[in-house]
C-alpha cells in the first residue's frame, strides 16, 4: 500500500478552508458564522496533521491539540455572546448589530 | 487505505459545502457532524489515531452539543429553529447517506488492516506518529504551550460564566417587570414562562 502524497492532504485542507471562508463571507446568520469559523479551524488542523505525517514528527499533532483548545474556548464564549445578542436584538442577523454603543 | 483517504476527503468536502448552503441551522449541524467524522477518518489514515479519537470526542461530541444547546435555547422559528416538528423525514437522507459511506470506509479499513498485518500492529499509511511520542513531546518541549492553553480555557470558563450570569439577571428583572405588568393588566393570567432558567447550565 503506497502512502498518500502529502500535498493531497494539504489540498483537501485548502478546499475545506475556502469553503469555511466562503460561508463566513456569505452567510449573515451569526450561528453560521460560528460554524464557518469551526470549519476553518478544523481545516487548519488538517493541514498541521498532514504536514506532521509528512515529516514523521509529533509537532503537528501537538499544534492540533492547541487548535482544539482555542476552538473550544472560542465557541463557548461565542455562543454566550450569541445568546446575549439574541436577547438584545431579537434576531440573529449580524447586520442588525452593526452599531456600537458606549 | 488510499481509497479510504480520498473517499473521506470527498465526503468531507461535500458535507462542508452542504453546511454553508443549508437554510436551517439544525440541518447544517447534521452535515457539520458528518464533516467532522470524515475529517477524523482522514486523520486516522494519515497515521494519527489519537487525534482522530480526540476529534470525534471533542469536536463531534462536545462542541456540537454546545451548538445544539444554543439553537434549542434560541428556538428560532422563521429560519428553521429547533422544534422537532420541522424535521421532515426527507431531511435525514443526505447526512445518512454520507455517514453510511463513512461507515463502509471504516469497515473496509478495519478489514484490510486485519488482513494485511495479523501481528497486531495497526497499519496506517504514511509515517505513523505514536501517541506516546506526542505526549512526551507535549510535556517537555511544549510545556509552556500547555500552560497557556490551560490559562485560555480558564479565562473562557470565567467569561462564559460572566455572560450567562448577566443574562439571567437581566431576564429576572424583565420577568419582574412582566409580573408587575400582568398584575396591573389582568387579574388571573397564565403563569409566566421562565425561558432563562437553563442558560447558566449550558456553558459548563
Amino acid at each position: 500500500m503506497a502512502s498518500i502524497p502529502y500535498w493531497h492532504g494539504l489540498v483537501a485542507a485548502s478546499i475545506i478552508f475556502i469553503l469555511g471562508l466562503t460561508g463566513l463571507l456569505v452567510r449573515r446568520n451569526i450561528i453560521f458564522s460560528l460554524m464557518s469559523i469551526e470549519i476553518m479551524l478544523n481545516a487548519a488542523g488538517l493541514a498541521f496533521i498532514s504536514a506532521g505525517a509528512r515529516w514523521g514528527q509529533p509537532d503537528g499533532q501537538i499544534m492540533f491539540l492547541f487548535i482544539l483548545a482555542v476552538a473550544a474556548s472560542e465557541v463557548s464564549v461565542g455562543l454566550a455572546l450569541v445568546l446575549h445578542l439574541f436577547h438584545q436584538y431579537k434576531t440573529l442577523n449580524t447586520d442588525e448589530a452593526s452599531r456600537m454603543r458606549g | 487505505m488510499n481509497l479510504v483517504f480520498y473517499l473521506s476527503a470527498v465526503v468531507a468536502v461535500i458535507a462542508t459545502a452542504m453546511v454553508i448552503t443549508r437554510k436551517s441551522a439544525m440541518h447544517s449541524l447534521l452535515y457539520l457532524v458528518v464533516s467532522f467524522l470524515a475529517i477524523s477518518l482522514i486523520f486516522f489514515t494519515l497515521g494519527a489515531p489519537f487525534i482522530a479519537a480526540l476529534e470525534v470526542i471533542v469536536y463531534a461530541g462536545a462542541i456540537m452539543v454546545l451548538f445544539i444547546f444554543a439553537i434549542m435555547l434560541l428556538n428560532i422559528s422563521p429560519s428553521g429553529g429547533g422544534s422537532e416538528g420541522q424535521m421532515r423525514p426527507g431531511d435525514w437522507v443526505g447526512p445518512s447517506v454520507l455517514s453510511l459511506i463513512l461507515l463502509a470506509e471504516l469497515v473496509y479499513a478495519l478489514v484490510s488492516g486485519a488482513n494485511v498485518s495479523p501481528s497486531g500492529q495497526p497499519a496506517p499509511s504514511g509515517a505513523a506518529v505514536a501517541p506516546n511520542q506526542v505526549g512526551a513531546s507535549l510535556f517537555t518541549t511544549y510545556l509552556i504551550g500547555v500552560e497557556l492553553a490551560s490559562v485560555l480555557l480558564l479565562s473562557s470558563v470565567i467569561g462564559a460564566y460572566h455572560l450567562g450570569q448577566g443574562h439571567r439577571e437581566e431576564e429576572e428583572a424583565e420577568r419582574e417587570e412582566m409580573v408587575v405588568f400582568k398584575e396591573t393588566a389582568v387579574e388571573e393570567g397564565v403563569p409566566e414562562a421562565a425561558p432563562g432558567e437553563l442558560e447558566p447550565e449550558k456553558e459548563r
